[in-house]
């Protein structure tokens, strides 16, 4: 047992705590400054985290196959390069972002079809909504029998997992202008088509967005179960299950980091989007997300 | 307002959209399934009559996608016709993955409720907190999965906990969200009320912020319910196919049982199912006590 190692992770753990405590109790004259905090507390609490785990790892000389330290991760990562991008590549430039987009682009086109018709509607949406609680992830064995191995079995499971969030949040959100909105676009003879791009729509958007981020995290994790099902040799689900067969935990750590930043970027992007595009929502118009 | 009629605006389009989409199943099973039946008569060197072929494709032992009534027949042998200990039996199976499902499900809950209670009262847990609460989600856990199970296996850590873990994890972000805005839905003046009361911030929390956020707790924990369903089954996936809707799903997949495939995965809905609609009578139940309007 390594005893400074352990110790100095605590001595880190309480020092960060006590800082943070300290900072959130601050108040900054200038603005940059209370914006810094506010990203400073979370970014510490994470650096705290990988100390302790590092500490941890190292005082207590926890086995690598059990837990590896973050910093064999780091070394990891930094030593397979081109197997990790090949394998980002393959599962989410290829299955990930095509999935994302055909599902998401298909659930669109569905709910503005069945718009006119509240008998669909009406027949659609609780169908949606149970889907929507369903264990969807099992269809992959069947997409993978029907589509084959490559990535096109892996955007249909993504296709089917996306579909259904995204029918049933528009539909919603199209529901959402008001009774004296719609009255209002009635009362300047707009037509169908205009109340849905001037008024409907953009009432629509958070929900949209909404359905967009639930779907960005549910697009990774589908392909990649999906690719636990058969999968030619790359790719990020099949490393990770051949290397966790191999007890090369390290590396199946380093392709979750990969995946975790991908994941991370991926729906930090789409809530860029959002607050671009909803900028008078008050969710973001008060300038707390 | 119109009040709606449970006829006109509930049974009868579900039910037209659930007939067309049956309608639907069965004409791609001919249209998935013939193939196969033209090669096997091209083969033999005959023609296949159209009526031979529709008949055909209804009746396949691997067809490409079978027919609603085979699924419903194979979950019908599975569960009325084998014993339940028999490990043949998807109720066998269902009660594996519900066990463990249920075991995560409980502990992510009640993580989720502490952990709610932490950030609303402490600023320094929810500045440090909430952030990775939300970027903890990004990450694909169902990815790590295999990994925590097989590692769990090898210290000897095997069986049920593995898998609850992975429901765990998947099921207390939601409850950690919908807690979180539940405990702070009350109103700046309900809280005044309180401190004029000269009430105890365990006062306030029991009587004013734990009753207001059932709503919050009820509606995060039909999503928990769900997701740690979808935890349970992927948590079974690597565990070399022994037990459990997942394995079953693994199994199909290896051996090309596709009638077994749709049956876990039908099963695995009507499981869905049945939690969620458990989680909504509780609902209502406790909005009930509460004195809710119906």
């Amino acid at each position: 047992m390594n005893y400074p190692a352990i110790a100095g992770a605590l001595l880190f753990w309480l020092l960060a705590w006590a800082f943070n405590e300290w900072l959130v109790r601050q108040r900054f004259q200038s603005r940059t400054a209370a914006s810094a905090a506010r990203f400073a507390v979370p970014l510490l609490f994470g650096i705290t985290i990988l100390v302790l785990w590092e500490g941890i790892v190292r005082g207590f000389g926890i086995p690598s196959v059990l837990l590896p330290a973050p910093s064999m991760i780091w070394q990891r990562l930094l030593n397979s390069v081109p197997t990790l991008a090949a394998d980002f590549r393959q599962t989410f430039l290829k299955s990930v972002l095509t999935g994302y987009a055909l599902g998401c682009g298909l659930g669109f086109l569905v709910a503005i079809l069945i718009d006119r018709s509240p008998f669909l509607q009406k027949g659609l949406l609780p169908l949606g909504n149970f889907v929507s609680a369903l264990p969807v992830i099992g269809v992959a064995p069947i997409m993978v029998m029907w589509f084959g191995f490559d990535w096109q079995s892996k955007v249909a499971v993504v296709v089917i997992m996306t579909f259904f969030p995204m029918l049933v949040n528009t539909v919603s959100g199209l529901a959402a202008a008001s009774h004296m909105e719609r009255d209002l676009m009635r009362t300047y003879a707009a037509s169908w088509w205009q109340t849905l791009v001037k008024l409907r729509l953009p009432a629509a958007w958070p929900f949209i967005f909404n359905a967009l981020k639930i779907n960005s995290t549910l697009a990774l994790i589908g392909a990649i179960v999906a690719e636990f099902f058969g999968t030619p040799i790359v790719g990020m689900g099949f490393r990770i299950s051949t290397e966790v067969g191999r007890m090369n935990v390290d590396m199946v750590w380093a392709e979750i980091a990969v995946a975790a930043v991908a994941g991370s970027v991926f729906y930090g992007v789409v809530a860029l989007i959002e607050r671009a595009v909803t900028f008078w929502h008050p969710s973001i118009r008060s300038g707390r997300a | 307002m119109r009040q709606d009629s449970f006829l006109k605006d509930k049974l009868l389009p579900i039910s037209t959209v659930v007939i067309l989409l049956i309608a639907i199943w069965y004409v791609a099973t001919v249209f998935l399934n013939a193939p196969f039946e033209r090669d096997t008569a091209a083969r033999a060197g005959t023609e296949i009559a159209f009526s031979d072929l529709l008949k055909n494709t209804m009746a396949q032992e691997r067809p490409v996608l079978p027919a609603p009534h085979q699924v419903i027949a194979e979950i019908w042998d599975t569960t009325a016709n084998k014993a339940i200990t028999s490990k043949r039996s998807l109720v066998y199976h269902a009660w594996i993955t519900l066990s463990a499902t249920l075991f995560g499900f409980g502990i992510g809950a009640a993580l989720g409720i502490l952990l709610a209670v932490g950030i609303v009262h402490n600023r320094a847990m929810d500045r440090s907190l909430m952030p990775w609460v939300i970027a903890s989600q990004t990450i694909p856990i169902l990815a790590i999965a295999p990994m925590i199970i097989v590692v769990l296996n090898a210290i000897g850590i095997a069986g049920l906990l593995p898998k609850a873990l992975i429901s765990t994890y998947l099921s207390f972000f939601p409850v950690v969200v919908g807690m979180v805005k539940g405990l702070r839905s009350p109103e700046t003046i309900q809280l005044d009320l309180m401190h004029t009361y000269n009430a105890s911030p365990a006062q306030t929390f029991w009587k004013l912020r734990w009753p207001s956020s059932m709503p919050y707790l009820f509606t995060s924990l039909k999503v928990a319910v769900a997701i740690s369903l979808v935890g349970a089954i992927v948590g079974e996936l690597p565990t070399g196919a022994v037990a459990g809707l997942g394995a079953r799903l693994l199994a199909g997949s290896y051996y090309g049982q596709t009638v077994q495939i749709w049956a876990a995965l039908f099963m695995a809905a009507a499981l869905a199912a049945v939690l969620v609609m458990i989680v909504g009578l509780a609902h209502s139940a406790v909005l009930k006590r509460m004195g809710a309007r119906p």
